[in-house]
């Protein structure tokens, strides 16, 4: 699985919230300009840690109680979980969110 | 890492429409072309939804749409891509050296293109609620507050872009403006004053974002009287102007008193060699076109500058 898969709120709890390996889930939208460019970051990082940590994409238009669930307010944002556990988040697409990414992952492996 | 250092003929530093125009011409003119972008192709211009004063599309133009097949044309010619940040330029020769996080890159001249970047209101609560209700993007962002108030703070083109698009999900859009008068085109001015979602906040500033889990209440001053008020609302959408992205430059070349590049006609900056294109310069109007005029200019400049 090296690309992210995208789920929709039914499936949030097994894939995510269940998964064995830390999962990033990247909260996003059509509309959303920045989400549309950090697809290809999110997509470059499921390639590298492919097998170690699972990439997501939810749609915050379909699963919005999800996305509300979460505090999202704000998109693109991505949150990592770890044993079903939010354990860092990303807001918006910047110069820094490459690093930080990588960061946060490393952090939870 | 250490990667082994790559020659070019032009680097190009900033992937908006005036960096992608500046590759199209130099790739064109077949110099050996590398640019390098920090996070998005596109630049700023990617958070606007249509584009309406770009010339040729009477329907308006995606920001993305527009950058993203800039960047297809300009590779299409052999323009190449490096996704990084730069940390420094050494500029004293023949020679140009790039310094990125990740390498270093040579090249006969550089062409700065790297733009402007959201400038913060830095009042108390705005970076604690960020993504928590305060926002930098309404295309993003809006339809996180359908049926609530939200605040919009500024009065240029940004921000009353802002406020019409927010007009789409909000109950209310209150813009929240220092001056009694908009610095917004007529056209968009026209459109604010018309909407009846859209309340105008004249001589007013934000001083603190308050709440809890999310934004719920701004507080405001108004500068003619200085009496404080307080606003319930939900968003704050922040589009009070730009700051040139230079911070790595101030050593290097002359800069204005708000740090954009001063170039002269031909937009090559103190360091000859150096081309200064786009929202980076100091006097440009931060206009795609303007930008994407830039480029050409810079493109054509730096190409004479290395036959010469």
């Amino acid at each position: 699985m090296s690309k992210p898969v995208e789920i929709n709120e039914e499936k949030f709890g097994e894939t995510v919230l269940k998964a064995k390996t830390p999962v990033l889930v990247d909260f996003w939208a059509p509309w959303c300009g920045p989400c549309r460019m950090i697809a290809p970051l999110v997509e470059e990082f499921a390639k590298e840690y492919d097998g170690k940590v699972a990439f997501v994409k939810v749609n915050v238009d379909d699963s919005a109680e999800t996305a509300r669930q979460y505090g999202v307010m704000s998109i693109p944002t991505l949150i990592l979980f770890k044993g079903g556990q939010p354990t860092s988040s990303i807001i918006g697409f910047t110069s820094e969110t490459r690093s930080e990414l990588k960061k946060n992952i490393d952090a939870a492996l | 890492m250490s990667e082994p250092l790559k020659k070019y003929d032009i680097i190009i530093i900033g992937g908006g429409p005036a960096g992608l125009s500046a590759g199209i011409y130099t790739a064109r003119a077949r110099l050996a072309t590398l640019l390098i972008e920090k996070a998005a192709i596109g630049g700023q211009i990617i958070n606007s939804e249509t584009v309406e004063n770009y010339p040729g599309f009477t329907e308006g133009v995606g920001g993305i749409d527009l950058t993203q097949a800039m960047h297809q044309q300009a590779t299409k010619f052999g323009m190449e891509t490096v996704y990084d940040e730069v940390t420094g330029i050494e500029a004293g020769g023949k020679q140009k050296t790039v310094t990125t996080s990740q390498g270093k890159f040579t090249a006969k001249a550089i062409i700065i293109a790297g733009g402007a970047e959201r400038q913060k209101l830095g009042i108390p609560g705005e970076a604690e609620f960020t993504g928590r209700g305060v926002s930098y993007c309404a295309t993003c962002d809006g339809a996180f507050f359908r049926d609530k108030v939200v605040a919009v703070i500024g009065g240029g083109n940004a921000a009353v872009t802002e406020a019409l698009e927010l007009t789409k999900f909000a109950l209310k859009v209150v813009l929240i403006h220092r001056r009694n008068e908009l610095r917004a085109t007529a056209i968009m001015q026209e459109r604010v004053k018309a909407d009846p979602k859209i309340t105008i906040s004249w001589d007013t500033v934000p001083l603190e974002i308050l709440g809890d889990k999310a934004v719920t209440q701004i507080k405001l001053q108004n500068v003619k009287t200085k009496k404080e008020t307080m606003l319930d609302v939900s968003g704050v959408f922040v589009a009070v102007g730009s700051q040139p992205a230079t911070g790595y430059l101030k050593d290097i070349i002359k800069l204005d008193n708000v740090g954009a590049i001063i170039a002269g006609d031909k937009l090559e900056t103190s360091m000859p060699g150096i081309f200064a294109a786009g929202d980076i310069r100091s006097g440009s109007i931060r206009q795609v076109i303007s930008a994407a005029g830039d480029g050409a200019t810079a493109a054509v400049n730096a190409g004479k500058y290395i036959s010469e």
